[in-house]
């Protein structure tokens, strides 16, 4: 399995850090609704096809992603910074390397 | 805790100072004059060209209508129908598996049976299990190849000493078994283990469980299918739950690919794809996760390792089977699916562990691998419970440590499904405990499921 980190491009799995559902929302901190912290913590759709869940480029840019993933074909179909909202346009390796990207490269070459 | 035949066959397992009747042994359980399977029966059939064999169990079709229905013809659901009929006298049983019998996690664990736990729940129920394990033999007249060749968790460090030697503790304290074993006696016993101390992980001591082993997997599934089948439950295969049926909120039965089944009690067993079925009936969440668990098998050796041993500076956990295989597993993938495949880097990672651990198989090659979709519950602890809904009975969140739990998970199921109330070894294992923070964590890993 690859993800394809939108700062980073492809990389194999390993480099990522899995975080679990994504559709889980932590209730208002000062909230002492009892059933809305429990279902947080401990209740999940576990669904069979589109997953949308966290992961964390651990071992690259460290940034939090939200990856649409089937769990039952492996499949990924998007791909995002968590906390920004999920763009289609956004899925696709990257055509043009990163700026980041593009002066290490310049770097190496000029060395 | 012990075990033991009473003058009338009744094999009785005590809890402390409870004892609990389990059955009869084979010797009054076979009905005829004599057991089906024995050592006459082997040699009539060798001169007889093996042509007078029954089948292990029929193909029925589906009835309209059971008094239980158990969804998942694995290992579990069959213990299940096995002591419905075996403890309670409910024969009107239907097993519905989706697949053949064997195809699902029964047919694809690494096979070890141990009951080497800390917390007082785990301890009671996975001892109750063993004492199962010792006499299914003779309970099923199937030979399940229950061999007792101890576990061994290798400790790396003092702090993972203590640690293990505590869990021994807790484990003897509760009538289990545990011996802690020193590096050089661990030398002795498991010669192939690196206990050098230039090892990347050097070895300081060992927790063993002598009474651990393993058991032939698929004999399990066989025999408890047999056992339930000349009881008069139905086993019907390819059969896979569309639906369920229901009055208001009860459940009264399931729409099958075989058509409509009707039943009083609805259970379900069936492991990986819990969320999957219980979606079906309206549960659209539970504190269940499902993730990829792969195993592996290596080509044949000569003997090499008599135990069980496990790796504590990672996750790894090798025997090797009487074909000569070493059969081993490590972590999970570590994220949500239901394929029954996994991914390459745990694939490095367990042979990494492998070779850490016995460096001198390095070059042996690899014969298979595969993959099953376990069940991993919030704190690592299984349910076996009534409910959620009226007419309906839940077992799952086995956590890829199912296999052990067979014969007391289904024997507990059967009580709780018979009785409508829990036996006291899954009394603690509801489904409800997670929202009242009465949480059997074993590991201390909390509310995430892919570190259990």
């Amino acid at each position: 399995m690859r993800i394809t980190c939108p700062y980073c491009g492809t990389r194999d799995v390993v480099e990522f850090t899995y975080q679990g559902d994504a559709t889980v929302t932590r209730p208002d901190p000062a909230s002492t609704d009892q059933a809305a912290w429990n279902a947080y913590v401990y209740d999940r759709a576990n669904p069979a096809g589109k997953h949308s869940e966290l992961w964390q480029h651990s071992g690259g840019c460290r940034a939090h992603l939200v990856v649409e993933r089937d769990t039952v074909s492996h499949v990924i179909t998007s791909v995002a910074f968590a906390g920004i909202k999920p763009n289609p346009a956004r899925t696709t390796t990257p055509k043009r390397k990163s700026p980041a990207r593009k002066a290490a490269t310049r770097g190496k070459a000029a060395s | 805790m012990v075990g033991n035949v009473k003058a009338d066959g009744a094999y009785v397992v005590y809890i402390g100072m409870q004892s609990v009747r389990v059955g009869a042994s084979a010797v009054c359980r076979t009905d005829g004059n004599m057991a089906e399977y024995s050592a006459f029966s082997l040699l009539r059939n060798a001169f007889n060209s093996n042509r007078d064999w029954k089948q292990a169990w029929r193909k029925p079709e589906p009835k309209p209508s059971y008094d239980v229905i158990v969804i998942g013809g694995g290992g579990h659901g069959l213990a299940t129908a096995y002591y419905l009929a075996a403890e309670h006298g409910i024969s009107n049983v239907a097993v519905l598996e989706r697949g053949w019998l064997g195809s699902g996690n029964i047919g694809r664990n690494t096979t070890i049976v141990r009951s080497n736990y800390l917390l007082p729940a785990s301890t009671r129920f996975y001892e109750f299990s063993m004492k199962l394990w010792e006499n299914l033999s003779h309970e099923l007249n199937y030979n399940v190849m229950f061999s007792q060749r101890g576990i061994l968790n290798l400790a790396h460090s003092p702090a993972q000493a203590d640690d293990y030697i505590r869990r021994g503790n807790a484990m003897r304290l509760s009538g289990g078994d545990a011996e802690w074993l020193s590096a050089d006696e661990i030398g002795r016993k498991v010669p192939g283990v690196d206990v050098s101390g230039s090892a990347r992980f050097p070895v300081v001591g060992g927790l063993l469980q002598p009474r651990a082993g393993t058991a032939r997997h698929d004999a399990v599934a066989w025999g408890y299918a047999r056992g339930a089948d000349r009881r008069g439950v139905d086993i019907i295969e390819n059969c896979e739950v569309t639906g369920f049926l229901r009055e208001g909120d009860s459940i009264t039965g399931v729409t099958t690919t075989r058509g409509e089944i009707r039943a009083a009690k609805t259970a379900v067993a069936v492991a990986g794809s819990t969320g999957r079925v219980m979606k079906l009936a309206g549960i659209d969440k539970l504190p269940i996760e499902s993730h990829v668990l792969q195993a592996f098998v290596s080509e044949s050796l000569k003997p090499f390792v008599d135990m069980v041993v496990t790796w504590g500076a990672g996750h790894l956990y090798m025997s090797q089977s009487d074909k000569g295989g070493l059969v081993f597993g490590g972590n999970i993938d570590g994220y949500n699916s239901y394929a029954q495949r996994g991914n390459l880097p745990i694939v490095e990672e367990v042979m990494s562990e492998m070779v850490a651990m016995f460096p001198s198989v390095a070059r042996v090659r690899l014969l298979r691998s595969w993959g099953g979709v376990m069940d991993m519950s919030m704190d690592g602890s299984p349910i076996i419970t009534t409910g959620p809904l009226p007419g309906m009975y839940l077992n799952c969140g086995w956590c890829y440590g199912g296999f052990k739990a067979t014969p007391a998970s289904g024997f507990s199921f059967a009580w709780t499904i018979a009785r409508d109330e829990p036996h006291q070894i899954n009394a603690p294992y509801t489904l409800d405990r997670f929202h009242r923070g009465a949480i059997i964590d074993e590991k201390g890993q909390g509310a995430t499921p892919r570190l259990h």
